[in-house]
This record gives C-alpha cells, sequence and structure tokens, in this order.
C-alpha cells in the first residue's frame, strides 16, 4: 500500500468514526429528553462522578493555584507588575485553568471508568440482557451519565475556582509577603460574572464530551478483555483531544 | 394455530461470511425447540436475529403473529414483555443485588414499587431452588450453577410465552447441567411457553426438547421430533449426535 492509499484509508476510518461518534452523541442527547428517565440511576451517576472526583479535583486546582501564583509572580518582576498576581491568577483559573484541568483529570478517571464498565457489559452480553428486559440501554445507562457529567462538571468547576484560587492566596500571603485582604479584594474587584459563565459554560461542554464519549466506546468494545482496555485508553485520548479543541472552539466564540 | 415464532428467510452476513442463509423454522405454544449445531454455524445469531438484538439483511421475524421487524420502539418494547432469554454466561448485572437482578424487568420497565418486586423476585427464586438468602448477594458471591439459576428466574419473572436458552449448561458440571435442564423443563411446563433453546450438549437437548433442528451453513437442515434424533437418516445429525470427527462435517480447528 502506498503511504498516499494509507492516508486516504486513515482519513476515511477517521471520518466514519466521526460520523458514527456524531450520530450516537445525538441518540444519547435524545434519550436524556425523552421518557422515561431513570433519577435513581441519574443519582447514582451524580455521585459516582461528581461528588467522588472532588478530591481529585480539589488537589489539582489547590496546586495549580500556587504554581500560578508563583509564576506570575516570578514573569511579572520582570516588568514590575508583581501587584498583578491576585487578579492574574483568578482569570487563568476561572477563565481557562479550572475548566480545563478538571475536565482532564476527569478524562481520566471518569471517562475510562465509564468505557471499562460499559464495555465488560457490553462483551458479558448485559446490555443485550438489558434490552430483553423492555429496558432501552441509552435511556437506563448513557443518558443517566451524560446528564449527571453535564450538570456535576460545572459544580466541580465552581469548587476548583474557589480552591485554586485559595491556592494562589496561600502562595501569595504566605511566601510572597502579600497582604491577605488586598489579595482577596484585588480577586473580586478583577473577576467578572463573564468569565466565571465562560468557566462554566465549558465545564458542562467537557461534562457532555467526556460522558459521550466514554460511553460510545464502551457500547461499542468488543474482543474481551483486551476490547474493554482498548475502549478505556481511546475513551482517555479523545476525551482529552476533544477537551482541548472545543475548548479553543468555545473560547474563540465567547470572545467574539 | 399461530406460531409463537416465525423465522423466515433469515439471512445474514458478518465479517464478509454468510452465517445466516435463508434460515427458516417456527415454534408452537408450549412446544420446545432445541436447535443443534457446530460452532460457528449461525446458532447465536438466529437468537440474536430472532429477539431484536441484531438485524437481519434479509427474511422476517413473527412474535406471537407480529411482524418484529417492522415494529417501531414502543412496539417492540411490548412484543420484547413475551419474551424471556437466558443467557449463556447468565448476563447478570454486577451492580445490582441477586433479588434486583431477577426483578429487573419489573423495576425498571414496569415500575413496579421496590417493596412488591422484592417479594416477587424472592417467589420466582424459590421457584427455581434459589434459596431467599441470596437475595442481597452480588452475582459474583454465587457459583456457575447459582447464577443460572438467577438468570433463570430473571427470564421467567415476567411469565413469557416465548423463552430462549442460549448454551443453558455451558460450563457447568454434569450433575448441576442435569438439574438447570429438569428447572427449563420444569418452568416452561408450568408457563406454558413455547421455548427455543440453542446447545451442543445432547444429553441437554434430549431432556429439554420436543422437537430438534440441526442448523448446518447458516440453514437447518433437519428437523424432527427429539427420539428420531439417534436415527434420523441425516448424515450430518448422526455425525453431530455420535461427536465423530469422521463424517461431512470438517472440525474446525
Amino acid at each position: 500500500m502506498t503511504p498516499f492509499q494509507q492516508i486516504g484509508r486513515a482519513t476515511l476510518a477517521t471520518l466514519r468514526e466521526a460520523g458514527r461518534f456524531a450520530l450516537f452523541a445525538g441518540r444519547a442527547v435524545a434519550a436524556c429528553f425523552s421518557p422515561p428517565f431513570y433519577l435513581s440511576q441519574i443519582w447514582r451517576q451524580a455521585l459516582q462522578i461528581g461528588y467522588f472526583s472532588l478530591p481529585v479535583v480539589g488537589l489539582t486546582a489547590v496546586f495549580i493555584g500556587a504554581a500560578l501564583a508563583l509564576n506570575i509572580f516570578v514573569g511579572g518582576a520582570r516588568f514590575n507588575a508583581e501587584s498583578f498576581v491576585p487578579n492574574i491568577v483568578v482569570l487563568g483559573i476561572t477563565r481557562e485553568l479550572g475548566p480545563v484541568l478538571a475536565g482532564l483529570m476527569l478524562a481520566g478517571r471518569v471517562s475510562a471508568g465509564i468505557a471499562a464498565e460499559m464495555g465488560t457489559m457490553r462483551v458479558t452480553e448485559q446490555i443485550d440482557a438489558m434490552t430483553t428486559l423492555s429496558t432501552d440501554p441509552f435511556r437506563f445507562l448513557v443518558a443517566p451519565r451524560v446528564i449527571a457529567a453535564t450538570l456535576c462538571l460545572p459544580l466541580l468547576v465552581i469548587v476548583a475556582d474557589i480552591i485554586g484560587v485559595m491556592g494562589g492566596y496561600l502562595v501569595a500571603t504566605r511566601s510572597l509577603d502579600f497582604n491577605g485582604a488586598i489579595y482577596i479584594r484585588n480577586t473580586f474587584n478583577f473577576v467578572e460574572n463573564a468569565d466565571v459563565i465562560l468557566g462554566l459554560i465549558k465545564a458542562a461542554a467537557f461534562g457532555f464530551i467526556i460522558a459521550a464519549v466514554g460511553a460510545y466506546q464502551g457500547y461499542n468494545s468488543s474482543g474481551g478483555a483486551l476490547g474493554v482496555g482498548r475502549a478505556a485508553t481511546n475513551a482517555v485520548v479523545a476525551s482529552a483531544v476533544l477537551i482541548l479543541a472545543s475548548n479553543y472552539l468555545i473560547t474563540a466564540l465567547y470572545v467574539e | 394455530m399461530t406460531a409463537m415464532l416465525e423465522l423466515a428467510g433469515l439471512e445474514k452476513t458478518l465479517n464478509r461470511r454468510k452465517v445466516l442463509d435463508g434460515l427458516t423454522l417456527d415454534v408452537a405454544p408450549g412446544k420446545s425447540l432445541v436447535i443443534i449445531g457446530g460452532s460457528g454455524v449461525g446458532k447465536s445469531v438466529t437468537i440474536k436475529s430472532a429477539i431484536g438484538i441484531m438485524r437481519p439483511d434479509a427474511g422476517s421475524v413473527r412474535i406471537d403473529g407480529e411482524d418484529f421487524l417492522a415494529l417501531d420502539r414502543v412496539g417492540r418494547e411490548r412484543a420484547v414483555r413475551k419474551i424471556g432469554m437466558l443467557f449463556q454466561g447468565g448476563a447478570l448485572f454486577d451492580s445490582l443485588t441477586i433479588w434486583e437482578n431477577v426483578a429487573f424487568r419489573l423495576l425498571y420497565a414496569d415500575s413496579v414499587p421496590r417493596k412488591e418486586a422484592r417479594e416477587r423476585a424472592v417467589e420466582v427464586m424459590r421457584k427455581v431452588r434459589l434459596a431467599p438468602d441470596f437475595a442481597n448477594l452480588r452475582p459474583v458471591e454465587l457459583s456457575g450453577g447459582m447464577q443460572k439459576r438467577a438468570a433463570l428466574a430473571r427470564a421467567i419473572i415476567g411469565a413469557p410465552k416465548l423463552i430462549f436458552f442460549d448454551e443453558p449448561t455451558t460450563g457447568l458440571d454434569p450433575i448441576t447441567a442435569d438439574a438447570i435442564n429438569d428447572l427449563i423443563v420444569e418452568m416452561v411446563k408450568e408457563l406454558g411457553s413455547a421455548a427455543v433453546s440453542i446447545t451442543h450438549d445432547m444429553a441437554s437437548a434430549r431432556k429439554i426438547a420436543d422437537e430438534i433442528a440441526m442448523i448446518y451453513q447458516g440453514k437447518i437442515i433437519w428437523r424432527g421430533p427429539a427420539r428420531d434424533v439417534d436415527a434420523s437418516g441425516n448424515a450430518y445429525v448422526d455425525q453431530f449426535v455420535r461427536g465423530s470427527a469422521d463424517g461431512p462435517i470438517q472440525a474446525v480447528v
């Protein structure tokens, strides 16, 4: 096979996969808005995706906020702008790092988990069994995960924003001789509703991506343990790439 | 009398290989048909096509006189209520307890309150000789035979008019396999359901079948009463029943 043929084949395969995912995502959205709604499943997934992700998101946010404060202080010193640490920390966390890092952490924790769980259900015929029990797997399995992730990620990002800013505050007041009250006042004076809203819009989009990609990979897995492992890996990689790409798109649309 | 299940001219190609090639069969209400055949001849694809998990490329599926493939989602969900299915590996839901597995249809398709669903699940568990003590355990905590009993209980809790059994005794020791066969015969008689089973296990086939059909290269090549299977006059059936490598069927190794 010539290199051109290989490129052509890879391009067609990518487009085919993108088309399949788009159809799957459309069916998932339709399942989210049509009865029956399995509230107990949505609640269970909200706990799994939201509540149990709090530690990993919180730890990530505090360290990122702290490192960001240090870097901005060092960089700002080059043009006498050290005092802008609180302003840039809150801007960076709310608009960019909070949603993106929470999204990437959940791509690893949640998307892979969904793919592995649903992949195992697929290869052990549990999804087929569900169909024979008059229960639509899209409504019972996919929709609750998509709804829970889309609603929970913005809440996690609010927590990440607060903890990230606190990380910056701790470093600034303990190591960089900032006055605590002034740091907090500057943070609140500088941040705008639009900054927080942008972060929350991104978070909702990332939540949808994480759940939909994980479910897509798991639902379509085949080939036993190997297939389930491949589904989990693909879910992490595809979620991460889609999160970063959509992050740029949403930012560009919002800025315009 | 309308057949409970009618498959006509089913065709299915998978990975460029024709798995079903015009397969036709029917099962009357209250009768038990066992489909035998080697690995990869299309037994599982036949069942998956009949219950809507797989869509055949051509042909028709009628369940209780209704054209199953022409139904919309709501119609299919209604038609599926007439069906029960025992999967080869049990296919119990790992995340649920045994009683929740057994009562899954009641809880999530029929919206039966949990207390009532649990009572009905325990009642059906008793029928398949599964003690109520197991109700709160997870599937992973049960033996293979127990899991099969739980899966059987789940398949029959809705009193289906048509039950499918996919390799019901695979992976079980002979005594447990015989106990499962007895349960299948008992449950099918009690419910008055039609049953379609696929198996390699001739002991199981002889015990649970009113009729036996043999599938080969995507078609039914012989069908007759279970008592006639040893004198079928068909070289393929004879070879399969004898379990011999010598004959018209080439072993896939």
